[in-house]
């Protein structure tokens, strides 16, 4: 289980601090006022310096290679104030994709991701989540090489991204790409979501992929994408509980000082009971998260139920308790300056990214044997 | 009940290295545990105390594991245990449940008594009873609760009056477990009626003392599990005082965090349900249970379980490396009454009408068991403090709200 390492220890201490310092949930609503797109430069640029853009890369490649759960303790603390980044995408997924990947594709991207310079995001249908008519790139072997057209979205981060990791449909079956942002007959456009974040859909018309850019063939590229999923989703789910934690922690806070028929709310037994089945929830879902997380370092053959199994909780846990919020605040959850509608709609967000509850419940009972 | 020692005592040496030691404790099990035990529910030996006296493996097997101290293997030896470190003793439990064998004395006396005994028992005390809980040669009955004390134990009335060299104890305890089995019982008595909490005494009661009747009470599984136990002008001896007079209450309360601790292990762990729904309800082409409602909440239930598994394994690690505070064992408890709970419901679901049978002909022996589970599983949510009281101290320990008005 997860017990930490003292590097490990310190590393989780010092993102505590530094999401109630400098990330506070402040940042999000810079993004809802428009002040910017997708997340605050300066704070990434921050999160770059500590070596947190690193932490999965090889030192071979200027990382750190310190491992996912030390990179979920982070993701933990980020995900309590809701701070909008692109750590995960492009820290979590991208580098996870990346090291699939050949020595040369390594060598040019990974040292950016690493300092920060790169942002890499993940593009595939419906984030690996079927949908039915759901569009997709498809791509053909043309004289010159491959060419990509289609549409696929929303990719989280796609309006920060320099480099997308793209899946789309070959006649011998999935392929991924390396593309850059900047190539020709790319477009993409800006979705609102309701969490202020910055998910594209993206446009490809006859687009043409450089020498280096084919990640993985056929032969293997469902199973990297699957397993590039799962840690993606093991990561947002380590998100998801510091999100869910800091929802519950709010509105225990909240029944600690609120008066009503002269008591304090947090003494009626009827509100008191739901707070303990809350971190009875939390209990559960904090297991979940910190074991897939050292599944993934692990190289556990049973990381796709485990990455479900947290996913599953977290995508329920989250939204029951951002309900509870907004319910036991009362008027003023409703309001925009309160922040529980901020976690309320950033659940709602987090949960349908690469497989809702259902699905992933669903996806556990097969690999379990039901 | 005396049991000879059969067994001859032979000196086991064991190794201070974790690897060596692991394969000397597996090397242990295969030689001595009985292979008819082998995957059997010891619940059912737990339960009822006189079935598994009656029981010769199972007697084979406690006298094996009482002559070498595995039972509380980190007891010193001269309190029956094998003087083994924590770790050791975890090696042991987990040796066990893989060679498909348990720990033959888990019982009240283990689980409560014994760790209670450990940190408030006199010396004396200690080499008077903790060898022979050890061993499960004396059986344990907790009379707390009483009928108009229940969750609201500390309203307690059975008196205890200070005779001068003896205590007099009068009143009436109930739902107490094993009570009609039991040699002897850890009671809580009123030795002051000022106080509420600070008027309460931890008593240890020889069952065969005048005045002590126990009468059993028939559960809605139809099993005896416990008794109404009636005291009347019993005598007991000052030496049987645990700690000070008034103290019992905190005493109590820490045999209580021992008793859920005990309640939360292995209630995520029975075997997944799927064969068994495939078995009763069938499956689609895909071989899927054919039931897709019930399949999905087969799924929940089984997820949570295995979410609950991870969390007891989780607190266990952090307690080890101590790097967490307090085990929230009241939620804990909840949780684990809550899986258990709702496993038992699912299975009776996916028998169908071979799930409501109460006895005879036309039913199979496990079919009846998993019915009978399910009633007795009803009681994991009352006894050793309700669901409710549960998140009454969640609230207030666990969470700091304020008290209730
Ligand atoms: C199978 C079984 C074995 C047992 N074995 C033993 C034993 O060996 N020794 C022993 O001493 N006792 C034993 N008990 C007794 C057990 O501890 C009590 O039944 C339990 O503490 C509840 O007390 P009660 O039955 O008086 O119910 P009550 O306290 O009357 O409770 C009735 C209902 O009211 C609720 N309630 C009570 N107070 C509150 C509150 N403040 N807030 C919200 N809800 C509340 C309860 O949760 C419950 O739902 C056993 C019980 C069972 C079922």
């Amino acid at each position: 289980m997860a017990v930490l390492s003292e590097e490990q220890i310190m590393l989780r201490n010092m993102g505590v601090e530094w999401a109630r310092d400098r990330a506070s949930v402040t940042v999000l609503r810079q993004l809802y006022d428009g002040e910017s797109v997708g997340q605050n430069p300066d704070i990434y640029a921050e999160m770059a310096s500590m070596g947190w853009t690193g932490i999965l890369i090889p030192e071979s490649h200027g990382g750190s290679d310190f491992g996912a759960l030390s990179l979920g303790l982070l993701l933990e603390q980020l995900g309590r104030t809701l701070l909008p980044s692109a750590l995960w995408s492009s820290a979590l997924v991208a580098a996870t994709a990346l090291k699939a990947g050949t020595e040369a594709q390594q060598a040019r991207w990974l040292p950016g991701i690493a300092d920060g310079s790169v942002i890499a995001a993940l593009a595939t249908p419906h984030g690996g989540f079927p949908v039915p008519n759901t569009p997709s790139i498809t791509a053909s072997i043309e004289s010159d090489g491959w060419r990509l057209s289609g549409r696929v979205g929303p990719v989280p981060d796609g309006m920060l991204a320099h480099l997308f990791i793209l899946s789309a449909e070959t006649e011998k079956g999935t392929t991924l790409f390396l593309l850059p942002a900047d190539s020709p007959g790319l477009s993409r456009r800006a979705l609102a979501q309701i969490d202020a974040r910055a998910p594209a859909i993206l446009e490809l018309d006859g687009v043409a992929i450089e020498a280096q850019g084919l990640l993985a063939g056929p032969e293997n590229a469902a199973q990297i994408l699957e397993h590039v999923l799962d840690c993606a989703r093991v990561g947002l789910a380590a998100e998801m509980l510091g999100s869910a934690t800091q929802a519950f922690e709010t509105t225990l806070e909240y029944l600690k000082v609120r008066v009503q028929f002269d008591r304090l709310i947090g003494s009626f037994q009827a509100l008191q009971h739901r707070a303990a089945c809350m971190f009875q929830e939390l209990e559960l879902l904090r297991s979940a998260v910190e074991s897939a997380l050292a599944a993934i370092d692990a190289q556990d053959a049973d990381l796709p139920a485990k990455a479900s199994a947290a996913k599953a909780l977290a995508g329920e846990i989250l939204n029951a308790i951002s309900n509870e919020m907004v319910q036991m605040h009362g008027g003023i959850g409703m309001t925009h300056e309160h922040d529980a509608g901020l976690y309320l709609k950033r659940a709602r967000v987090a949960d349908q990214l690469l497989g809702n509850a259902a699905y992933h419940r669903e996806r556990w009972g097969r690999l379990r044997g039901f | 009940m005396a049991h000879a020692k059969t067994v001859e005592q032979r000196e086991q040496i064991w190794s201070d290295d974790p690897t060596a030691f692991r394969a000397q404790a597996a090397e242990w099990i295969a030689a001595n545990f009985p292979p008819q035990l082998k995957g059997c529910n010891p619940l059912i030996f737990q339960n009822d105390a006189d079935a598994a006296a009656a029981d010769a493996d199972f007697e084979l097997w406690r006298e094996r594991v009482a002559a070498a101290g595995l039972g509380m293997p980190h007891w010193p030896r001269r309190y029956g245990g094998a003087g083994l470190t924590a770790e050791q003793a975890d090696i042991i439990r987990l040796e066990l449940a893989a060679a498909g064998a348990f720990n033959p004395m888990r019982s009240n006396g283990t689980m409560m008594l014994g760790p209670t005994l450990m940190e408030y028992g006199t010396e004396e005390q200690k080499l008077q009873h903790l060898p022979f809980i050890a061993s499960h040669e004396r059986r344990w009955c907790q009379g707390f609760s009483e009928p108009g004390a229940g969750s609201d134990l500390a309203s307690l009335k059975t008196r205890a009056e200070d005779l001068g060299d003896h205590f007099l104890v009068n009143g009436q305890k109930i739902w107490t477990s094993g009570g009609d089995q039991a040699d002897w019982c850890f009671c809580l008595v009123r030795t002051d009626n000022s106080r509420k909490q600070g008027g309460i005494s931890f008593l240890l009661i020889d069952m065969k003392s005048p005045g002590v009747e126990a009468r059993p009470i028939v559960l809605i599984s139809g099993s005896t599990h416990f008794s109404e136990v009636f005291l009347s002008d019993v005598k007991v001896p000052k030496a049987n005082l645990v700690g000070e007079v008034n103290q019992g209450w905190s005493i109590a309360k820490r045999l209580l965090t021992f008793e859920r601790g005990g309640l939360t292990e292995g209630r995520g762990e029975a075997p997944s349900l799927a064969p068994l729904a495939r078995e009763y309800v069938g499956a689609d082409a895909e071989g899927r249970i054919a039931d897709p409602d019930l399949r999905g909440r087969l799924i929940r239930n089984a997820l949570r379980s295995e979410a609950y598994n991870l969390t007891l394994k989780r607190h266990a690690a952090d307690a080890a490396a101590q790097q967490a505070g307090p085990i929230p064992i009241s939620a804990i408890k909840n949780l684990g009454s809550g899986v258990a709970q709702e496993r038992s419901e699912l299975l009776i679901e996916l028998l169908g009408w071979r799930g409501l049978g109460w006895e005879g002909e036309g039913y199979a022996f496990a079919e009846l068991e998993a019915t009978r589970a399910w009633l007795h599983s009803k009681a994991f949510s009352i006894y050793g403090g309700s669901y409710e009281v549960q998140n009454n101290i969640t609230s207030k320990r666990v969470l700091g709200l304020p008290d209730q008005g």
